[in-house]
């Protein structure tokens, strides 16, 4: 891969609307990285997360550069980029899910609310009941289907009696759109279940504990084309209630679900901006070429 | 010509046949234009042709070595008188070594008749060993030019060595199972004789065991009781108290290591484990016998007037320096790294995603131990605890040390109670006629046992399988 040629060769293509920026963002290869600021609208006016000058290293390695960014409330964001460059470190960050990994560094405040999430003193247990994790595999747990949604209901105290729970398991197999297909087979194992209804069923899972915001991280890359339509349709659903940051690898899939898009290339954050401008007339060239699939 | 000598004669053929044949395809390739005009690349040649010869060799030379000791015997009875023939196969045989020991100078016997046997025999056994040596040498020579002749482009020299391979590989598989086949029949039948003096009813439900059987017609007190439960019952106390010990504390080792330790201490813990693991039995059995067993005797004594009171009636505390106890805790310890290495296998072996996924929802460690890792490793954990047990059933050397070999039917741990094992051991020790029902009693009492951990390991194994296919 010749990266850095690329990278070098391509101006932005909105120099001139936002000169200011562009200074910065027209050469960015791995050397002069710490002096980099993201192009497009990385704030939100109604943010329920944001991300303040984050940088992650694993080891001496570092695998995210000063990003700042902003997911609004009720919004779906989608992070893009080609692979390794650092967007599923960075959505772990926004649930402590780096803490498991003894290597990995994070820096930089993350408040949830007004709340930062990169305390060291903070709790991670109620954290990650505010936010909310499906991975790329589906991963249910080796219980009935039942067990599975009631499991964080259940260890975050979330209903005292039977009937209580009941209801959890009702509502959010049914806001997973799951419930018409196993509403017979509760008490089946997880596994029995086909792929797509397998994540489906670790969607209903995280729903159950009530979260405020959803990370989905590449939820639809082990699944065949007809479970991710499924799977899209339920994101834009959810988005009524729940804020969502997705990392995908299918900009279509971007495209579809997302209100902004932002692109890391190489752990930086190159732009972010509405969806929709993204994907028609991006403000810089790592982006575009990223698009329209000159490297990824 | 030596055996050993022969034996290079052999190597240095075969290998010049390899060299030759290898040279020749080279050679045959050139001709052709090129290596890839031939079926198999050359080094295949010279081992296909090596193989030829090598394989009728060693045949030739297994069998003879085999057989010529057999031949040679039918040939020195005929030098014999008709009455030594004429004698029991057993004095017969005395007879035969004492010929034997004079062709090799041990013997001092001064029987000229003998003294000519055995110079018949070493006669035989030069002429033998000439005769070997020149069929083999003639076999090898003559193979070697016959691989030489029919060495063809067109052989599927390299189909053909695979196919050795193969069937190399196979006979040492074979080796094992064959192994097992024997020991297995051979018990069976040993058993059989056993069950022909004692009734098998009374082996199996008979609480009696002792097995001294009457040197003297009128001793006293030693019928002979073949009643294997008290045995059993004392396996199964020992066992029992050794999974106690090694089951938590192997788990819990294991889930120490494989959850909460950081990489440092890990490095640290496993290799002193596997130290643990790799203690030689008897060194337990000491540790158990001269350390554990007068502690437990000791400390028991204290406590003793506390057990009375409260109302364990556990008889006379007169605790004896052999104990179930003693020989269950020390076994307990040499079975925990087995556990814990082949639970720590299990745990590992859960997906990270499900950790991931348990996190990911809140869960604290403790919570994703208990409520995801360990039902998801649970049917392996079971599947190594039973492997655990039958490892236990089968331990001897500790028992044998730290217990004795009274046979008392009883559950108090503070008794000295013996096992299977252990009996079997006593049983064959010293000078025993191998067909009394004492020394036949060991065979059934391993049938038993091999019964048993059979069963065991067997339905382990399954469950283990079973659990290996759910992630694969
Ligand atoms: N556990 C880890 N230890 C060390 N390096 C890691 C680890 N996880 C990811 N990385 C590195 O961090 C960079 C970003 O990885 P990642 O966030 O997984 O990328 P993406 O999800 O965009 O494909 C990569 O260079 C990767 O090699
Ligand atoms: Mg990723």
């Amino acid at each position: 891969m010749n990266n850095s040629v690329t990278t070098e060769s391509i101006a932005p293509l909105a120099s001139e609307k936002t000169p200011e920026k562009a200074k910065t963002s027209n050469v960015i290869t791995e050397e002069n990285s710490d002096a980099y600021t993201t192009v497009g609208q990385a704030f939100s006016e109604n943010a329920k997360m944001s991300m303040r000058n984050v940088n992650v290293f694993y080891d001496e390695k570092q695998a995210i550069y000063d990003v700042n960014l902003d997911i609004g409330t009720n919004e779906v964001v989608a992070m893009i980029g080609p692979s390794g460059c650092g967007k599923s470190t960075f959505l772990r960050c926004l649930n402590r899910m780096n803490d498991t990994i003894d290597t990995c560094k994070v820096t930089g405040k993350f408040l949830l609310e007004d709340q930062d999430i990169n305390d060291r003193k903070m709790d991670v247990v109620p954290l990650r009941a505010r936010v909310g994790m499906v991975f790329q595999k589906p991963n249910p747990f080796p219980k009935s289907i039942y067990d599975n949604v009631a499991y964080g209901a259940r260890i975050h105290g979330l209903a005292d009696r039977k009937s209580d729970l009941d209801d959890i398991v009702e509502t959010s197999l049914q806001k997973a759109g799951l419930w018409n297909e196993v509403k017979d087979r509760l008490q089946q194992p997880g596994t029995s279940l086909s792929g797509g209804q397998q994540q489906r069923l670790c969607i209903a899972r995280t729903i159950a504990v009530s979260p405020e915001v959803i990370l989905m991280d590449e939820p639809c890359s082990a699944l065949d084309p007809i479970a991710t339509a499924r799977i899209e349709e339920l994101i834009d659903e959810l988005s009524q209630n729940y804020t969502i940051a997705i990392v995908t690898h299918s900009m279509q899939q971007a495209a579809r679900v997302s209100h902004r898009t932002a692109y890391f290339h190489l752990g930086k954050l190159i732009e972010v901006n509405e969806t929709e401008k993204v994907f028609t007339n991006p403000d810089h060239g790592l982006t575009e070429a990223y698009i329209t699939g000159r490297f990824g | 010509m030596s055996m050993s000598m022969l034996f290079l004669v052999m190597l240095v053929g075969v290998a010049a046949t390899f060299y030759f044949c290898r040279q020749r395809s080279l050679s045959l390739a050139s001709e052709l234009g090129g290596i890839r005009h031939l079926h198999s690349l050359p080094v295949f040649y010279g081992v296909q042709a090596a193989l030829w010869c090598a394989i009728p060799c060693l045949l030739i030379f297994g069998l003879w070595v085999v057989f010529d000791d057999a031949i040679i015997r039918e040939l020195t009875l005929q030098y014999l008188t008709e009455e030594q023939r004429s004698l029991s196969a057993n004095e017969l045989q005395l007879l035969l070594s004492t010929i034997e020991s004079i062709t090799t100078g041990s013997s001092t016997v001064n029987d000229p008749q003998l003294i000519a046997i055995s110079q018949h025999i070493v006669d035989f056994r030069s002429v033998s060993n000439l005769a070997l040596s020149i069929t083999v040498v003639c076999s090898l020579v003559g193979l070697s030019f016959w691989a030489w002749f029919k060495l063809k482009p067109e052989n599927k020299a390299r189909s053909n060595v695979e196919r050795c391979f193969m069937l190399f590989l196979l006979l040492c598989s074979t080796l094992a199972i064959f192994t097992t086949v024997g020991i297995v029949f051979s018990v069976i039948f040993e058993s059989i004789r056993f069950f022909q003096i004692v009734p098998i009813q009374e082996f199996i439900f008979g609480t009696q065991w002792s097995p001294q059987l009457s040197i003297r017609a009128d001793q006293v007190g030693s019928s002979g009781a073949f009643g294997a439960v008290p045995l059993f019952t004392g396996t199964l106390l020992i066992s029992a108290i050794a999974m106690l010990v090694a089951v938590p504390t192997g788990l819990m080792t294991a889930i120490y290591l494989s959850e909460y330790a950081s990489s440092r201490v890990r490095s640290v813990v496993k290799p002193i484990l596997e130290i643990l693991a790799g203690i030689p039995t008897v060194v337990y059995g000491f540790f158990a016998a001269l350390t554990i067993a007068p502690m437990i005797k000791n400390g028991l004594h204290g406590l003793g007037l506390d057990i009375a009171f409260l109302g364990v009636s556990i008889g006379p505390l007169e605790v004896s320096g052999e104990s179930a106890l003693a020989a269950g805790l020390v076994m307990g310890v040499m079975i925990i790294p087995f556990v814990s290495s082949l639970s720590d296998d299990v745990i590992n072996a859960v997906p990270q995603s499900l950790r991931d996924g348990a996190y990911g929802l809140g869960s604290t460690q403790s919570e994703t131990i208990k409520k995801v890792i360990f039902p998801a490793a649970l049917p392996g954990i079971v599947g190594a605890i039973l492997l655990a047990v039958s490892r236990a059933i089968g331990e001897t050397m500790i028992v044998v040390m730290a217990v004795g070999t009274a046979a008392k039917l009883t559950f108090n741990p503070l008794e000295s109670v013996t096992t299977v094992t252990v009996q079997m051991t006593t049983l064959l020790i010293g000078d025993h006629e191998f067909d009394s029902a004492k020394t036949l009693a060991a065979f059934a009492l391993g049938l038993v046992l091999f019964i048993i951990t059979l069963g065991l390991n067997f339905i382990a194994l399954n469950i283990v399988k079973k659990y290996r296919e759910q992630y694969d």
